[in-house]
C-alpha cells in the first residue's frame, strides 16, 4: 500500500475542476485509491466524495492507494496535484 | 390541426417563420412506487445515466466550440458525476434494499448531496456546486421519465424560441445563427426577452400568455413582431401571406438603410435629433450602424453593476471619454447614477423598503453620498473635454434638488481648471420622470440648459399603475390625454427659455407617439438604436403644421384610445 500526505495549499482548496482531473486520473487505476481528511474517507474516484469533504486551503489531506498498480497511480495522482496547483 | 392567431405586444420588429423551438422544462414529478424487479429497475437506471451521458457530451463539444474549451470545463465535472461509482452504488442500495423506483433513490440520494453542499457556509464556492447536482439530476431524472429536456445550445436549425420568459442566462445559450425570433408568456417592451431581440435584430412578441401551453415542440410558427401577434401552424395561405409581408418588410429595411447618412428632417424640412439610448460602450457599434444622431441617454449604472466596488474616476473618466470622442461634435447625454428600484448593488447596502420605486434612489442616493456624486462628476468633467458631454441629473422632483446637484458640479468643475484640467462646454439637465417636475417646467426651464423626459416613469407615476401588475396594467396609458399635456407642458417651458427639449423613454420611438411630439416641436427624440432608421423613415411623410394641428386635437381628447385612433386616422 502507498500512502502519502499533501498539504494544500491552492487559494481555492480542491474545487470542482482540479477535483475532476484527481478523479479522472485515479479512475484509470485498478487499485482502491482514498483520500482522508478531517477524519473521513472518501473513494477517490468518486467526483461527489471529493467534493462532499470542502476541502479548504492549507489543511492536509492523506492518499492511500492499494492494489496492482499501486505505485504508477500514487505518481500519478501526485503529478496532477501538483500540475493543478493543490499542492507543492 | 387548424391553424391558431395568439395575441401579444409587438416587442422586436420583423416577421419570422421557422419551426418552435420550447424553451420550457418538462414536467418531472412521478410517484414513488415500491418495485418488484429489482433487475430491471436497476438497468432502467444504467441505462438513464448512460443517455444522460451521451447528451452531455454533446452539449460538452458544442460549447467548447460556443465557448472556448475553459468554460466548457464545467461539463467534464459533470460527466465525473455521471458516472461516479459512490454515488451510484447508494442509489442502487436503495433500489435493492429499500425497492425504491429509480425515481425515487435518485431523488433521495441527490438530495443528501445538495443539502450538504449548501449547508458548506465557509465555503461559498461549494455551496454553488449544489447546482451542478441539481442540473445533473434534472437530465437523469428526465431520462427516466422519457421527457425530453430542452437543450438550446444543440439547437442546429432555424427555430423560433418559445418560452415562459427568457433570462439573460438563458439567452447567452443560444446560437445567433439559428434563432430567428422569440415569442413568451410574459414580458413587455422593456423586459430582458424584448432588449435582447432588438439588439439581435429579430422580431419578438412578449406577454402572449397561453405561447407555451399552446405552441408545440416542432410546430410551424409565425412571429410577427410588427403587429404583435403569433401564428401557430399556420395554414399555405397564411404561410404565403406572411412570407410576402416579410419580403416587404426586408425591402422597407433596406429602403430605411438608406436613410443612415440622412439628416432627420420632416416632409416640410423641419430638423431634429433622432439620437440613441445606450447601456454600455459596448452599445456604440449599433449607434453607428444605425446612423443616430447622438446619445440622447448613456445609463451610468453598467459602471457600477459589473464591479465588487465603486469605480474609480479614472476608470468612469475612460468609459466615458471612450464614448464622446468617438461621437465628434455629436451630442452625449450621460445620465448619472440610477441605482435603486429595482437596481441594487453587491456593495452598497440599501434600506429594505416598501416601496423602492419611490424610495431612496438615483439623485436622492448621489445627494446623501456625495464621495460618490463627485466622483462621478469629477470623471464626467474631465471626459467634457473631447467631445459633447451633456450631464443629466434623474429622478429630480424638486428645484432645491437640482440646485443642491448643480452646486456640487459648479465646485467640482473650478476644482478642476484650478488645477489646470483642460474641461469642455457641458449642457446641465434634468430627467423628467417625477410629474412635480413636470408641473413646475416653467421654473425648471429657467435654470437648466435642457430636459430629457423619461416616459416609461412618467406614466408609471402619473397614473399611479405598476405595468407589470396584470391586474393594472390597463392604466399603462401613453397617449392619455394627461400624459400628452404634461408632455406639451415640459416642451413649451423649455421654448419659452430657448432650452432643449428631449425625450429619452420609449415613447420617442413609439410610432403613435412621434407624430404627436413632431407637431409639439419636441427637439430631440432618443430611443433604441434599432429604431432610429424606421423613425427616421416616418418623419419624411410627416408635414410639421399638420402635426402641430394633431398634436392640440391629442391633448384636447379624452382617451387614449381617441388618440391613437386620431393618428391613425391623419397619418397612417
Amino acid at each position: 500500500m502507498e500512502k502519502r500526505n499533501f498539504r494544500i495549499t491552492a487559494e481555492t482548496g480542491i474545487h470542482a475542476r482540479p477535483a475532476t482531473l484527481l478523479v479522472q486520473a485515479a479512475s484509470k487505476y485498478n487499485s482502491d485509491i482514498t483520500l482522508e481528511y478531517d477524519g473521513k474517507s472518501v473513494n477517490l474516484k468518486s467526483i461527489m466524495g471529493v467534493m462532499s469533504l470542502g476541502v479548504g486551503q492549507n489543511t492536509e489531506i492523506t492518499i492511500s492507494a492499494d492494489g496492482d498498480d499501486e505505485t504508477e497511480a500514487m505518481e500519478d495522482v501526485a503529478k496532477t496535484m501538483k500540475e493543478e496547483g493543490l499542492s507543492e | 390541426m387548424s391553424s391558431q392567431v395568439l395575441n401579444g405586444i409587438a416587442a422586436s420588429d420583423g416577421i419570422a417563420i421557422a419551426k418552435s423551438y420550447r424553451l420550457v422544462d418538462p414536467d418531472l414529478s412521478y410517484s414513488k412506487t415500491k418495485i418488484t424487479d429489482v433487475e430491471a429497475e436497476v438497468t432502467r437506471l444504467s441505462s438513464a445515466l448512460v443517455r444522460a451521458k451521451k447528451a452531455v457530451t454533446q452539449i460538452k463539444a458544442n460549447a467548447v466550440k460556443t465557448m472556448g474549451a475553459h468554460e466548457a470545463a464545467v461539463f467534464d465535472a459533470h460527466l465525473e458525476i455521471l458516472s461516479d461509482p459512490e454515488l451510484i452504488k447508494q442509489i442502487v442500495r436503495l433500489i435493492r434494499d429499500q425497492k425504491m423506483n429509480a425515481e425515487a433513490a435518485l431523488t433521495s440520494v441527490t438530495n443528501d448531496y445538495i443539502n450538504l453542499f449548501e449547508n458548506m457556509a465557509d465555503n461559498p464556492y461549494m455551496q454553488g456546486r449544489s447546482s451542478d447536482v441539481k442540473d445533473i439530476t434534472k437530465r437523469v431524472m428526465a431520462n427516466l421519465l422519457g421527457v425530453t429536456l430542452p437543450n438550446p445550445a444543440l439547437i442546429d436549425h432555424e427555430v423560433i424560441i418559445i418560452a415562459h420568459d427568457l433570462t439573460p442566462s438563458d439567452t447567452a445559450q443560444l446560437d445567433r445563427r439559428f434563432v430567428k425570433g422569440f415569442i413568451t408568456d410574459v414580458g413587455g417592451r422593456t423586459s430582458h426577452s424584448a432588449i435582447m431581440a432588438r439588439t439581435l435584430e429579430i422580431p419578438a412578441v412578449v406577454g402572449v400568455q397561453n405561447a407555451t401551453a399552446t405552441i408545440k415542440t416542432g410546430d410551424t410558427v409565425i412571429v410577427d413582431g410588427l403587429h404583435g401577434r403569433a401564428v401557430d401552424a399556420p395554414n399555405a395561405k397564411e404561410i404565403q401571406s406572411y412570407q410576402s409581408a416579410a419580403a416587404d418588410y426586408a425591402e422597407q429595411r433596406i429602403e430605411w438603410r438608406r436613410l443612415k447618412f440622412a439628416q432627420s428632417l420632416t416632409k416640410d424640412g423641419v430638423s431634429h435629433l433622432i439620437t440613441a439610448n445606450i447601456g454600455t460602450p459596448d452599445d456604440l457599434q449599433a449607434v453607428i450602424d444605425n446612423g443616430a444622431d447622438g446619445i440622447g441617454l448613456f445609463r451610468s449604472e453598467f459602471l457600477y453593476m459589473n464591479t465588487d466596488d465603486w469605480p474609480t474616476e479614472d476608470q468612469q473618466f475612460e468609459a466615458y471619454r471612450s464614448v464622446v470622442a468617438k461621437l465628434s461634435d455629436q451630442p452625449v447625454v450621460v445620465r448619472t447614477m440610477d441605482i435603486g428600484g429595482d437596481k441594487g448593488l453587491p456593495y452598497l447596502q440599501l434600506p429594505n423598503e416598501m416601496n423602492p420605486f419611490m424610495g431612496y434612489r438615483a439623485i436622492r442616493i448621489s445627494l446623501t453620498r456625495k464621495d460618490i456624486f463627485r466622483t462621478q462628476l469629477r470623471a464626467l468633467i474631465r471626459a467634457s473635454a473631447f467631445g459633447n458631454l451633456w450631464i443629466m441629473f434623474p429622478m429630480i422632483a424638486t428645484l432645491a434638488e437640482f440646485r443642491q446637484a448643480k452646486q456640487v458640479y459648479l465646485e467640482e468643475r473650478q476644482r478642476l481648471i484650478d488645477q489646470g484640467t483642460s474641461v469642455g462646454q457641458i449642457k446641465i439637465g434634468i430627467m423628467v420622470e417625477v410629474p412635480a417636475a413636470a408641473v413646475l417646467a416653467d421654473q425648471f426651464a429657467k435654470e437648466v440648459d435642457f430636459m430629457s423626459i423619461g416616459t416609461n416613469d412618467l406614466i408609471g407615476y402619473t397614473m399611479a399603475a405598476d405595468r407589470t401588475n396584470e391586474r393594472v396594467s390597463y392604466l399603462y396609458q401613453p397617449y392619455n390625454p394627461a400624459i400628452l399635456r404634461l408632455i406639451k407642458q415640459v416642451i413649451d417651458a423649455c421654448h419659452q427659455e430657448g432650452k432643449v427639449a428631449a425625450m429619452c423613454g420609449e415613447m420617442a420611438g413609439d410610432q403613435i407617439a412621434v407624430p404627436i411630439l413632431v407637431g409639439m416641436g419636441l427637439d430631440e427624440f432618443s430611443m433604441s438604436a434599432t429604431s432610429i432608421l424606421k423613425t427616421r423613415a416616418l418623419f419624411r411623410r410627416l408635414d410639421s403644421t399638420k402635426m402641430a394641428e394633431l398634436a392640440q386635437k391629442a391633448v384636447e381628447a379624452e382617451t387614449n384610445d381617441d388618440v391613437i385612433r386620431l393618428v391613425d386616422e391623419t397619418v397612417f
